[in-house]
């Protein structure tokens, strides 16, 4: 049978490769780092080891379980450092090795059936001075905390928005910060509403509730302000991270004049939600939603008959659905039935769990006046430092409504990351000043053919020394 | 007098502003947005390195003067707070490989240099001096100082910002369905999915989907898509001073093949990052970014400047260049309907070649006389609609 | 002070004890150990910047650190855009900052 093929090994991917061996389906799983976990259950790495590593995680001994059983499954071939950096034609191109070498093993596979569970990262929004070295988002901090155990700042302030920014600052907490608070843009009265509105949904997700409420009572909650309707709004230091100016905003995430004040800080953790990792899906030609993550059916199954997605890409929804998701996916890529007992279950579970992130969307819903805290000086592409005012202006003065033309003129999302970071707000930055309020044509920032960056001469000699993996019956 | 342009890249902004500026009244209508197809997809060549003796090199001569002026007047219409359209004078530096290729090379300078342009023959040494990235198994090289660049999505938002400075609007979303025509069969507007749209004169300038528009319009015009592939590096310190090609450059674009070709050409951007090139490819309007073609490019490259091959690439594009069969552009009525005229086809030299092909455009259109002949650009010449396929 | 590695010693993680590594940073010997990233090593000996960007010539360092951002680009053994937070150091790997020349447009700007 031929072998089906997960893209991740986050919960959603690693759900999706063990499911998928459930059924008999021989699996190949990749993932850029060179361990498994993604970036929910980063960790040290096996040459830093430790003994009680769990207390950094939730659901550390699934992962355990599932890690090992992959790992052990001889017809589960795990491939770590496998950057996907192109899908063409139904073939999926792979460099294998360490991350941005120059020599690395190039190989092809058939794209015969396919389960993207490519996760998502951190937004940041742009704050001034947010470019300043000590400025990190949430997930990097947490990241560099799980993963190397190195603390990003003795006295840490966490802004943004959504449930993320508590384990975070529990993270930061576990590793000796300080934190002088979470700062959640949301008001007390929009959480409120969102959270107690039909709230029989809640019971059927108990334990979520709990989790998120558990944050906020444990002990290192209560060592913890967390204050919502206010937000960092400016960020000072001369070559680093000084003081943060905190700002209370109102329900457009306007900053209310007059209620500013400073705190001295020597890090910050940023964290506006997330941003799905659409190349891969865009490439492989699966339609997106309006919503702008990649549309599946009951059957996890994308535009693309072959091609399956599950997790984040298809909706930020937290571990929980990530998992779930990954157990439907891989289990119908890989030719299980959608009517089998345990399947029915998981569907329940999934529709439960879909409408806690939606309410959780509505609820940490970004506000559409964040760029009142916007200097003309703020960039806003951090790699080709773009300011805000370049972007106005390039709006205004060509009256284009062309994002790749407007792209060009300015360069934002031109440079290293490729607009990773800064795309999804150059958009809504230029859409806003455009003639006609939005912009115009079908590409957004989320489109890039080349996924990971490849060196010119990997690319010269993948024709001639790929190794073609096609394994048919 | 109404004039209704099909098109808003570089040629439709360009031809807008001549008419604009002779008194015209001008809309430009785009399906899309405004610069959001081939000139925003290309390297901005303004070139007369790769074209033979003949009537494009001749238009190309006549652009490049065009463009020395133009560029003054672009920077003063549109102000100090629109972006640089970066014209850069670099000059370009064309490469051979082996003994066939370099004497294929030194004689087709010879014939350029006959026909006014100023191409130098350079010794292995002294081209090494002037691009000291270049492989020293080159076998000869050929210097011209006329080759220049420009970023070409800025040059064409300028020139559509000074056409609208001189009088002329822009309707972007706007698709163009059908003809509307008087009685006796002339072309006297369009309908469009935004209500129907009058002039005088429709003039065709919409690239690679020209052929198309003609035809939705009824009219015959023998342009298509020929697709390119670019590669994008990350930001490095410039090591690449010119326009470098390998000289099979030249004979891929005056080719007619319908198979794939790859050839060279290479240049640093005033971004820091470097460009590198290219494919073409007659394989209609499929966008997909093909693997096998982006390593040919890429060995290529590395044989032509070998410390290109630890680069990062960050980016790949594709697009599609405007492709009439024998390679030169239309610019001139429909043989058939009055009152629709194109400016289309121009391959991959739009960019170079639409200060020219707007002049040229606006003068017959107008009933003036051009400052060069438009015969050879005619879309009845024999060379174009000889056998249709 | 500011970022840096947890103490072993009241880390509640237990951790073990780990191999020693020595890296170089602009040719100085720093120390770190073995299964860091480079980003890793640099932020635990409080290094927070390590690259000037090509037109403010301003400090960057680590940012999202799970290699999106691009911001924490290094040479490593002499090879360029080496993102510091996905790369392990091995004992001996040399890294030099980035630091580009503003280019500027050549052209009329």
């Amino acid at each position: 049978m031929d072998q089906l093929i997960v893209i991740g090994a986050g919960p959603a991917g690693l759900a999706a490769a063990v499911s998928a061996r459930a059924v008999g389906r021989p699996v190949v799983l990749f993932d850029s780092s060179d361990y498994l976990g993604g970036q929910y259950w980063r960790h040290l790495p096996p040459e830093r080891p430790a003994r009680r590593e769990s207390v950094l995680h939730h659901g550390w001994e699934r992962f355990q379980s599932m890690r090992e059983q992959l790992e052990a499954d001889p017809r589960c071939e795990v491939v770590t450092g496998a950057h996907v950096w192109a899908i063409d034609h139904g073939r999926i191109h792979v460099m294998v090795g360490e991350a941005d070498g120059t020599d690395r093993e190039a190989r092809v596979y058939d794209a015969g059936a396919v389960v993207l569970a490519t996760g998502a990262f951190d937004r940041a929004l742009p704050i001034p001075g947010w470019d300043l070295p000590g400025v990190f988002t949430a997930g990097g901090a947490q990241a560099l905390a799980k993963g190397e155990r190195v603390r990003v700042g003795e006295r840490v302030v966490v802004a943004g928005t959504g449930p993320f920014l508590l384990p975070v600052a529990a993270s930061l907490v576990r590793s000796g910060s300080t934190v002088v608070g979470v700062y959640e843009a949301s008001r007390a009265s929009r959480l409120v509403r969102h959270w107690t509105a039909r709230p029989w949904e809640l019971l059927a997700t108990p334990h979520k509730v709990l989790e998120l409420a558990g944050y906020a009572s444990s002990h290192i909650g209560h060592r913890i302000p967390y204050v919502t309707g206010h937000a960092v709004t400016a960020i000072e230091g001369r070559d680093r991270v000084e003081s943060v100016t905190i700002s209370a905003v109102d329900g457009s995430w306007r900053p209310i004049a007059g209620s500013e004040r400073s705190v001295a800080v020597d890090a910050v953790c940023l964290g506006h939600g997330f941003t799905p990792r659409l190349e891969l899906a865009i490439a492989a030609g699966c339609r997106l939603s309006a919503e702008r993550f990649v549309e599946v059916d009951d059957e996890q199954r994308t535009s693309v008959a072959s091609v399956f997605a599950a997790g984040e890409i298809t909706g930020i929804g937290g571990v929980d659905l990530a998992l779930v998701e990954g157990a439907l996916a891989g289990h119908l890529a890989a030719g299980g039935r959608l009517h089998d007992p345990a399947v029915r279950m998981l569907r329940l579970r999934r529709g439960v769990l879909r409408q806690f992130a939606r309410r959780l969307a509505r609820a940490h819903a970004i506000g559409e006046n964040w760029t009142t805290w916007l200097t003309d000086e703020t960039i806003v592409c951090r790699c080709e430092e773009v300011s805000f005012a370049s972007l106005c202006s390039a709006a205004t003065t060509t009256r284009s409504s062309g994002l790749r033309s407007l792209k060009l003129l300015t360069r934002a999302g031109l440079g290293a990351c490729q607009g990773r970071v800064c795309g999804r707000t150059v958009e809504g930055i230029l859409g806003a000043r455009t003639p006609q309020g939005r912009l115009s044509g079908p590409r957004t920032t989320d489109r890039r053919p080349i996924a990971a960056p490849i060196r010119l001469g990997e690319l010269a000699r993948q024709g001639e020394r790929t190794t073609s993996t096609k394994q048919r019956p | 007098m109404k004039v209704l342009i099909i098109g808003a890249g570089i040629i439709g902004a360009a031809c807008a502003r001549s008419l604009a500026r002779r008194g015209v009244d001008v809309t430009v209508v785009d399906r899309g947005s405004a610069v959001g197809a081939t000139s925003a997809a290309g390297e901005g060549n303004l070139l007369v390195s790769d074209k033979a003796p003949g009537a494009e090199l001749a238009l190309a001569l006549y652009s490049l003067e065009l463009w020395e002026t133009l560029r003054r007047e672009l920077a003063r219409e549109v102000g100090p707070q629109f972006a640089s359209i970066e014209f850069d004078p670099k000059g370009g530096i064309v490469a051979a490989i082996g003994s066939r290729e370099a004497e294929g090379l030194t004689r087709f300078a010879d014939e350029q240099r006959r026909a006014g342009v100023d191409a130098r023959v350079l010794g292995v040494d002294e081209a090494l001096a002037m691009e000291p990235e270049l492989s020293p198994s080159i076998s000869a090289a050929v210097y011209y100082p006329q080759d220049a660049q420009v970023q070409p999505t800025i040059a064409a938002e300028a020139l559509l910002a000074s056409a609208r400075g001189a009088g002329a609007h822009v309707l972007v979303d706007t698709v163009v369905t059908g003809p509307v025509r008087d009685a006796d069969g002339r072309l006297t507007g369009v309908t469009t999915s935004n209500g129907p749209l009058m002039a005088d004169h429709v003039v065709v300038a919409a690239g690679p989907w020209s052929g198309e528009v003609a035809r939705t319009l009824g009219g015959t015009l023998y342009v298509g898509p020929r697709k390119g592939l670019l590669l994008v590096t990350s930001r490095m310190p410039q090591r690449i001073f010119h326009k470098v090609y390998d000289a099979s450059y030249v004979g891929a674009v005056q080719s007619d093949d319908h198979v794939l070709q790859t050839s060279t050409v290479i240049e640093s951007t005033a971004s820091g990052t470097v460009l590198i090139g290219s494919s073409r490819q007659n394989v209609g309007f499929d966008d997909a970014i093909d693997v096998a073609i982006l390593g040919e490019i890429a060995a290529k490259a590395i044989r032509l400047m070998p410390f290109l091959s630890e680069v990062s690439i960050i980016r790949a594009y594709g697009g599609f260049r405007p492709h009439s069969r024998d390679h030169l552009p239309v610019i001139g009525p429909d043989q058939d309907v009055a009152g629709l005229w194109y400016a289309a086809g121009h391959e991959g030299a739009g960019i170079g070649l639409a200060p020219a092909t707007a002049e040229l455009l606006a003068a017959s259109l107008l009933g003036e006389t051009p400052a060069m002949s438009v015969e050879p650009f005619s879309s009845g010449r024999a060379s174009l609609v000889g056998t249709p396929r | 002070m500011t970022a840096r590695l947890v103490p072993e010693a009241n880390d509640p993680i237990a951790p073990r004890a780990a191999t020693p590594i020595t890296i170089t940073v602009n040719g100085e010997p720093v120390d770190g150990v073995l299964g860091q990233t480079l980003a890793g090593v640099l932020l635990a000996s409080d290094i927070l910047a390590w690259r000037s960007t090509s037109f403010g010539d301003r400090p960057r360092g680590a940012f999202c650190g799970i290699g999106v951002c691009f911001d924490c680009l290094v040479i490593v053994n002499g090879q360029r855009d080496v993102r510091a937070c996905q790369r392990r150091a091995a004992s001996g790997d040399a890294v030099v900052f980035h630091r580009d020349a503003p280019l500027g447009p050549s052209g009329d700007r």
